[in-house]
Parts: structure tokens; sequence; C-alpha cells
């Protein structure tokens, strides 16, 4: 199994160069250097001195890709994107263009990040599995139909309103929690409560819908059969027969988010103002910071290569026949 | 009897019960705001929805930042609080800057005098100002800084300020402006005064080109360095020396550019590995303001508390008519600030903001976040008297204060476009039948809400040249008619465009339709508006068609002279005429100073530079005005803009909220705010109540959803083959 880790670890290295390349070139086909100056500098009484100034301190003033001035290797490695990726791959993620130490920010945010999408995740899968596992009971029946009927209709919902909805009514017109903020003064699961339920009611409907469908498939299976013919309770059957054995394609759908976790929410950080690594991506793109976006896509794309990593080695542990070679 | 329930479902249906009561507290419930410290009244805010990206004085250059800058900071100028128009008083400094002219040899000339090379400031700095505590201050028995290390290691276990024990202060210097000036021209900072004031400051391009050949590692020490501008005569007085006459460098003065900054504090952020923790003047502003910065998360909230060591202070006795009558000089003589601490919470979306607004949790809406518009519209009907607020705001107590900022939106035509540039009488009239067609008022009306002003000039209200009732009306676009400005009909439109060549919005020679083209920011117009514009240009045959783009390629065209009419709008940074008719300098069009000039229309006009030129460099008075005035006629007499607006603000106040009136220009305003913190505890409580029959609600739907499942399952459970088959 070592020797298959290392191998797809080796080949994350041309994946992430990939990636770091289309991010390059996607942002400055939208914005210059010089856009990112004058976004930094303000836009009054900016000279072109100040915006060259600006490109020589933080490393914006040579050419993108090719250095034409430049002879041999150094045609490539005097350039933008060598200088700005060799280091991520070190895990220098320097500074932002504003000159905060995006390590240090990183570090501090992913942790609002976790406290709200861990919970959001876990009690979500609980959910979702336990309603799925309650349909599949009453596969055929009146109760499986309107719960599919429901599942669609949750899934036809925006998420932004469960959102709203779930600030309006609860927040607002209930006051039973505060609408939005985040303190870590002891109380922080004040400020969870909302958007972890938002998070959970919103996902039901697509997450038990799949999981139904899953479970389904291994409900109409011989063991199961043999299993209740051997009086083995409904439940019993659904937890003990059934959920063991459909967790390979539950896996497959749900390990390769967890440490995407850390990540966050765009959705939710922004709503209910969780100082994340959601929200500090959107920040970034919204004021061209070329230095966050860049390290966030970096570090979401590590993420991820760990996350099917994990996949595969889970599969072992929940199907022994599974050999990682 | 059998049980209908077991024990795990009556332990369920008790939770489910009690659930109101688990470890909610005493509400109310939805506060979002922590304890405040016992005995301190916390003003409650929000910061913009983008978090300040500079708080050092030399590079920020953004309203957002001000706010906070603006607080802890004192530079030698400020503005009276009260008085209208705006009114510079002495901040950092005894009194007003003595101002001497020289000539190229030094000696002293009369400001109307031909030799006259030099103005020389002379500033006495405040004997009774004093630094806020910090660290940067902090010395040994030895009299060394406590905290100056070696090495990263050393000053590792500090993360953010608050963390160092020990703190000190010392009083104001007059060098600490010079060296705050010597800042501004240091190229490893990127200030964006540095091309600007070098035009002025004797010595700083020069300063600043020496300093660039200085080896960085580690602090340099700015003082080792001179600029022949600077010059500190003693702990109190400094000179300083501009190339000849420009009047408007003290309003320079009351801008944060201008801050002092101490040399240990620079020196105390310059130690290894500070800045890998944030720990920069960029992020932790030191200064002798009212307040001090005790928190800073960016991501989450900014704290200011008051300065222990901020000099005597009070409120203002004096202010504009009406003032008094308002309540605003109901605090005169108050030692401030009236406020102990303010709390900027960052608040990206409208929606909570709104919503922790009507629950009392922010004292103030609309303060500081450029995005409010969209559901603080709900808050205003448009009533006989203007815009009024809605029922359930005014049963609330908030109150609004309204202000004009001097501030103008505008969309311009490019002078040097071939269809709708050109100084000859055709184009005029092309450009001027555009302008009657535009009609800003109902365009305001229907797209702001009222919240906006008719530009019939390009100077704000408040200001020097701007002239109201029908001495300031523009008179090729509008007449005075029963005492108020009436647009003129669409029929003189017609005509005039008929005159330009374009009878029935058609070109006389060849036929064709005109067409204009309107270079639109995407985030700053909508379909509707689109629309709108598309009817009323319809109305005299012309068509429209809109080039949408971002900021940046929007620049780009301006840059390079593409575009053929376009959106821009022009913030004052003081408050003097000759900061908007920059906007008209032909010197100042991207095309001639190949940078970002503020002249996007290209205009040229010899009589108008000309003017313009002898504007910047004379004092305030009749002859100044007239030089003025004449520039606003050949604005109109040109039609360079097919229409501008004065933007209205409007910010909602709850009604323990006090001294709220608004500053167009300066936002060192906070030291006056006072809250009535009693009122405010009262006022939460009663409207924060909870609700909690929805708790019941749900706990009885789960028992209810999941009953009839249980019932289904017992009765499987317990079916028997035989039955199943019946």
């Amino acid at each position: 199994m070592l020797a298959y880790i290392i191998r797809r670890l080796l080949y994350a290295i041309p994946i992430l160069i990939g990636v770091n390349l289309l991010t390059f070139t996607l942002f400055f086909v939208v914005n210059s250097p010089d856009d990112m100056a004058v976004s930094q500098l303000g836009e009054k009484y900016v000279t072109p001195e100040a915006i060259a100034a600006w490109k020589v301190k933080n490393g914006y003033d040579k050419p993108l890709f090719v250095n034409p001035d430049a002879a041999g290797v150094a045609a490539f490695t005097e350039t933008i994107f060598f200088n700005k990726s060799v280091k991520l791959f070190a895990f220098d993620f320097g500074r932002s263009e504003s000159g905060r130490d995006i390590t240090t920010d990183v570090s501090t945010r992913m942790w609002p990040s976790l406290a709200v999408a861990l919970p959001t995740f876990v009690i979500g899968i609980w959910v979702n599995i336990c309603v799925a596992l309650m349909v599949v009971m009453f596969h055929a029946t009146r109760l499986d139909r309107w719960a599919v009927f429901l599942f669609v209709s949750l899934m036809s919902i925006s998420y932004l309103f469960y959102i709203i909805g779930g600030q309006y009514l609860v927040a607002k017109t209930w006051r039973l929690v505060p609408v939005s903020g985040f303190h870590t003064d002891g109380q922080v699961w004040r400020f969870l409560i909302l958007p972890v339920l938002v998070g959970v009611i919103a996902g039901i409907g697509s997450g038990a819908r799949w999981y139904r469908t899953l479970f389904l498939e291994e409900a109409n299976q011989d063991y199961v059969r043999t299993a209740r013919a051997k009086g083995a309770s409904e439940i019993s059957i659904l937890f003990r027969h059934i959920l063991p054995n459909a967790l390979i394609p539950i896996l497959t759908g749900v390990v390769v988010l967890i440490p995407a976790l850390f990540m966050g929410s765009l959705l939710i950080e922004s709503f209910f103002g969780i100082p994340g690594l959601g929200s500090y991506m959107l920040d970034a793109i919204k004021s061209q910071d070329f230095a966050i976006v860049r390290t966030m896509v970096f570090i979401g794309s590590i993420l991820y290569i760990i996350g099917l990593i994990l996949t595969d080695i889970s599969y072992t542990w929940a199907d022994p026949r599974v050999r990682l070679n | 009897m059998r049980v209908f329930f077991g024990p795990r479902m009556r332990t369920l249906l008790l939770a489910v019960l009690m659930l109101p009561a688990l470890g909610c507290g005493e509400p109310p419930w939805n506060n979002p705001n922590p304890p405040s410290p016992e005995g301190q009244v916390v003003y409650q805010s929000v910061m913009s929805p983008a978090p300040p990206k500079h708080l050092d004085p030399a590079t920020s250059y953004a309203s957002d930042e001000s706010l906070f800058l603006m607080q802890i900071y004192q530079p030698p100028m400020g503005y009276h609080f009260l008085k209208r128009p705006y009114e510079l008083i002495p901040l950092g400094l005894e009194d007003f800057p003595e101002i001497r002219f020289l000539d190229e040899d030094g000696n002293e000339v009369a400001e109307s005098d031909d030799s006259l090379a030099y103005t020389r400031y002379t500033l006495t700095v405040r004997a009774d100002e004093h630094y806020q505590p910090h660290p940067a201050f902090a010395m040994n028995e030895a009299g060394e800084p406590l905290y100056l290390f070696d090495d990263a290691a050393q000053g590792r276990r500090f993360s953010q300020v608050p963390d160092f024990p020990q703190t000190g202060d010392r009083p104001l210097r007059a060098n600490d402006y010079a060296y705050g000036i010597k800042r501004l021209a240091d190229p490893q900072l990127g200030s964006p005064m540095l091309g600007f004031m070098s035009q002025y400051i004797v010595g700083m391009s020069a300063f600043s080109e020496q300093l660039a050949q200085v080896p960085r590692d580690g602090w340099v020490n700015l003082d080792e360095y001179d600029m022949a501008g600077l010059e500190v005569e003693d702990e109190r007085i400094l000179h300083i020396t501009i190339h000849g006459r420009y009047p408007q460098f003290l309003y320079w003065l009351a801008m944060h550019f201008f801050s002092p900054v101490a040399p240990e504090v620079d020196r105390f952020y310059h130690n290894p590995g500070f800045a890998e923790r944030n720990l920069t003047l960029n992020w932790w502003p030191v200064g002798t303001g009212p307040f001090m910065m005790v928190r800073n998360d960016p991501n989450s909230e900014i704290v200011l508390e008051r300065n222990p060591n901020y000099r005597e202070d009070y409120f203002p006795s004096e202010g504009a008519p009406g003032d008094a009558e308002a309540g605003f000089l109901d605090d005169a003589g108050k030692r401030l600030p009236l406020v102990d601490r303010a709390v900027f919470r960052l608040e990206k979306e409208v929606l909570p903001l709104w919503t922790k607004f009507l629950q009392g949790y922010y004292d103030r809406s609309g303060e500081n976040h450029g995005n409010t518009k969209g559901v603080f519209d709900q808050a205003f009907i448009v009533g006989p008297d203007g815009v009024e607020m809605s029922g359930d705001v005014a049963d609330h107590g908030i109150t609004m204060s309204p202000d004009v900022k001097p501030a103008i939106y505008y969309y311009g035509f490019n002078m040097r476009d071939p269809l709708v540039g050109g100084y000859t009488e055709e184009k005029r009239k092309l450009r001027r039948a555009l302008q009657i067609v535009f009609n800003v008022e109902e365009y305001l009306a229907i797209f702001y809400k009222g919240n906006g002003i008719t530009a019939h000039n390009l100077i704000p209200p408040g200001l020097s040249g701007h002239l109201q009732g029908e001495a300031g009306i523009n008179p090729y676009t509008h007449e005075w008619v029963n005492g108020e400005a009436v647009r003129r009909s669409i029929d003189e439109a017609r005509k005039l465009l008929a005159e330009a060549g374009y009878p029935n919005g058609r070109d006389a020679r060849t036929g064709e339709p005109l067409k204009i083209f309107i270079d639109v920011q995407t985030q700053a117009i909508g379909n509707t508006q689109m629309n709108w514009m598309d009817r009323i240009f319809g109305q005299i045959g012309v068509q429209v068609e809109y080039r949408p783009a971002d900021w940046n390629r929007t620049r780009e065209k301006l840059l390079t002279g593409n575009t053929q009419i376009y959106s821009h709008g022009w913030l004052a940074d003081y408050p003097d005429p000759e900061n908007f008719l920059f906007l008209l300098f032909g010197p100042e069009s991207p095309l001639l100073c190949k940078c970002d000039g503020a002249n996007n229309s290209n205009f040229e006009h010899p009589e108008y530079d000309e003017l313009f030129r002898k504007v910047r460099v004379s004092a305030p008075g009749p002859e100044r005005d007239a030089m003025v005035a004449r520039m606003v006629e050949i604005f109109r007499e040109e039609a360079v803009w097919l229409y501008a607006y004065y933007p209205k603000d409007i910010y909602l106040n709850n009604s323990w909220v006090h001294n709220t009136k608004r500053h167009g220009i300066s936002k060192a305003t906070l030291k006056y705010i006072r809250i009535d913190s009693e009122e405010r505890e009262q006022r939460r409580r009663e409207w924060n109540q909870p609700v909690t029959w929805p708790l019941y609600a749900a706990g009885l739907l789960l028992v209810g959803l999941m009953l009839p499942g249980v019932t289904a399952y017992r009765r499987r459970q317990n079916a028997t083959a035989r039955q199943g088959e019946n």
C-alpha cells in the first residue's frame, strides 16, 4: 500500500503544476499586473512610476511566461510564473498583495471553517443515512413515494433560499439565535446552530435520495432476503447488513470531501459572517489578490488529491477484497 | 397495560420538550455581541464588506480605511465637526501653520511677488499630545528599548500587539511628522502619494531616489537621510517647504498621509519575524488620537479603545445654523471621546446587517457598507417632502442622517471622439440635445428613490463655486420657471439635434440613424437602467449601444481614449473647488499625461486650463470665485458631460445614538458619538424576546413524523409470514 500511496503522491506533482498553470493563465487573462497595482494603490493620483514601483516590489515586473531578454533556462525562470509558482511547492505561500502573511491567515481561518463544516458534514451524513434507511424500510409504500417527492422538492430549492429563509425565520422572526457572527469566547456554538441547521436541511434532499438509491440496490440482494428469512429484525438488516455493503459508493462520495472541509463554504461563511477560508477566497477574488487565489487553489488541489487517496485507502477498510497495488 | 412509548422514546420526547430550556440562558438569545466590559460604553458598528487592506498612513488610500486611521492618528490639521462650509482647524498643531513665501534664494517675498519660488509652512506641534501606550515605547531599566530582538525566535511568543506585557509612551515630537512624510517617499512602501507630493515637497523625489539605493536589511532609520523640504527646528517646530504656491496643501495636512510616525514604532515593527505574524504598522497603527487599536482581525472585527493618553479635548460649543435646535450642541463642553470602545464587525451580506440593526445590535446602519442600498431602500418612502422613513422603521424611533456627499457621478463625452467630441457649434448642439433628453431628475427618482441631486455644475453643494437657485442652473439644459429649475423640452432637443445635422435622429448626409455608444461598468448598471436610457434617447430618434466591461477594462479604454461616452465618479479629497475643476484640466487627460489622469473626457480648452493654473495657486477670495465661475461657464457651454448628479447618502441611527451629524470630508468623528447605553439595553430586551413555540412545534413535528414510522415498523415486525401473504 505504501508504494501505491507514494506513486499517487508523485502523480500529484504534474497535476499540481497543471492546476497552477491554469490558475495563473485564467487570472492573468482577466487581470494584468497593472490592474493589480491600481487595485492595491487606489484609483486616485496613481502615477506610472507608482505602478512600476509596486510591480518591482511585488515581483510583477517580469514577463508572464517567457523572458525574451534572458538567455537559456533563465528565459523561463526569470518570469512571474516561475517565481510565483516554485515557492508554492515548498509551501512558502508568501504575502498577500496587501502585505499579510498568507500562511498565518490560512492557519487562523481554517478553524472557523472547520467549526462549521465538520458538524454540518457529520450530522448531515448521519441524518441522510438514517432518513434514507427509514425510507428504504418502507420501500414501495405511500411513505416512500411521499419521501421521494419531498427529497426532490428539497433538492429543487436554491441553497440561498435555505440561508435567507433560515435567517429570516429562526434569527429574525423567532429571535432564537444570532443572525450571523462568530466569537471564540466560549459561546461559539450559538453562532454555529443556524449555519449547521441550514447546511444539514439543505443537504437532506440530495443526500437522502442518493443513499436511498444505494441502499435499495443492496436491499434486493439475496443476502438481505436470507437475513430476513433467518428472522433478523429490520433494524438489524438495515444497519448490520445493508449499510456496510453500501459503504463503497458512500465512501467514494464522502471521504474525498473530508480534507476539503478545511476550505469552508463560500455562501455559508459569507452570509453567516464566519471568518473562514471560504470567505477568504471570495475576498481575494474580489480584490484581485492573486497571491491568495493562487495559494487557495493550490491548497484546494492538494486537499482534493489527499481526499482521493484517502478514498482509495478507505476501500480496503470497507471491503477486505480490495487491494491497493 | 401496554405502554405506548418505550423508555427510549420517552427520553427523546422529554428532550424535545426541554429543548427551549437547553443552555439558552437569559434572553435575548440572539445577541451576537459578546458582553461589554464592565462600565464601558461600546459603540457597535460594521466595517466595509471588503475588509481594510492597509492601515499604514503612508499606503492607505480608501475611505473605509480612513475610518480607522482617523480615529487613531492626529494629522497636523483637521475639520470642525459641526461648522459648514467645512472649516479647517488645527489638530496636532497648536495653531494654523505659519506660511511664508520665499524666492529662489530663500528670501521672504510677498505672496503676489513674481519671484516667489517656494512656500514654507511652519508647524508647531501641541505640547500636550501623547502617543497611546505601546510596546514600541517600552524601556528597560537602562533606558533601552525593551522589545528589540536579534532574531525571530526571541519574539515568537508575541503574535499581536496586546500580547506584549510592557508598554510605554512619550510626547509627540515635530520630528514624528517629518518621519511620516519621509515614509511617503520610501520606495519600499509604495505610497500612492509619492508621485503626487513629489511635485510639491522640495527634495522628495531626490530623497526617494537616494533611499532606493540604500541596501535594505531590516530597519532603515529615515532620520539618517535628509529631505531638503523638511527642517526640524526643535522638538515642537517643523518647517515644510514646497515648490511655488499651493494653498490646497493645508487640506492635504488634514489627511492621514501626514500623520506622525514615531521612529521607535517603525523600528519596533521591523523586528525579525514580526512581519510573518502580521505585526506591522500596516496592521497595528500607533498614534496620538482619541482611540487606539486593541484588536485587529480583519476577517472578523476591529476594536478600538479609548486612548488613555489622549489630550484634553472637548465637544465644540459652536456649530452651523440649526445645530443647536437639532441637538448637536447638547454635549458642548464635554470631554471627548464620549464612548469607551468601538467595535467594527465584518458583515459581508446586507440582510444580516439590516436584521441586526433593527434588532438593536448595531447602533447605525449605512455608515460604512456600500451594499446596503438594496435592503436599505425598504426603509424609505418618497413623501411630499422628499425621502421619509417607512412605518416599521419610524416606529423603532430610528433617525435619519442625510448628507449630500462632496462627490459627483457622471457620464462624460470623450471630446476626442469623432461623433460626439469636438469643439464646433454643431458638436456642442449635438451634446446639448443629448444632455436635455437625459432626464436626470426622472432617472434619480426611479433608480435612486430621489437620493441624488441633478448637477448643473461640476462643483458639489457646500463648496465655494456652487451656486443655488436661478444663478446656479445650467441654462443650456434648464430654465428657471416659477422658482424652480425645469428641464428644457424634448422639442428643443430635437431642434438642436437637427441643427447639429441629425434631423429626427438621422444623419442628414447619409440618412443613417444616429447611434451612440456608452461604456458602462457592469457592476454599476442594470438592465432596467439601460432600458430606461433606450427609451429616453429614443424620444429624439437616437439609438444606444452599451459596451459593458468591468473596471479594469473600462480603465484601459479610458487610458487609450477608446470610448465615446463613459461613466465615472469623483469623491473629494478636500473641500475646495480646485479638487473638482481639475477633472477637466487639459494636462490631466490620460492621452496627454500617459497616466491615470483625471480628465477622462480629454477636454482641452486653453482658457479653462489657464484659469485652472491660476485657481490652483490663488487664495480664496472674490477674484478666485470669478475665475471658478468662468470655468463652470465653460463647462456648461462646451457640454462636456452627458449628465451628472451629486449623490445623497443616508445613515440610519437607532434612537440611543446622539451627535450623528455627518461630515462629508472627515472621518474623525467617532469621538463625538454618544450612546445612551441604558436605553439601548432596554430596547434590545424589548425587541428581542425569543419566540419559543416553534421549538415545541418542531419537537412535536419530529415526534409526529416518527410515530407512524414506529407504529408501522412494529406492526411489520409483529406480522407473520402468513398474514403477509394474505
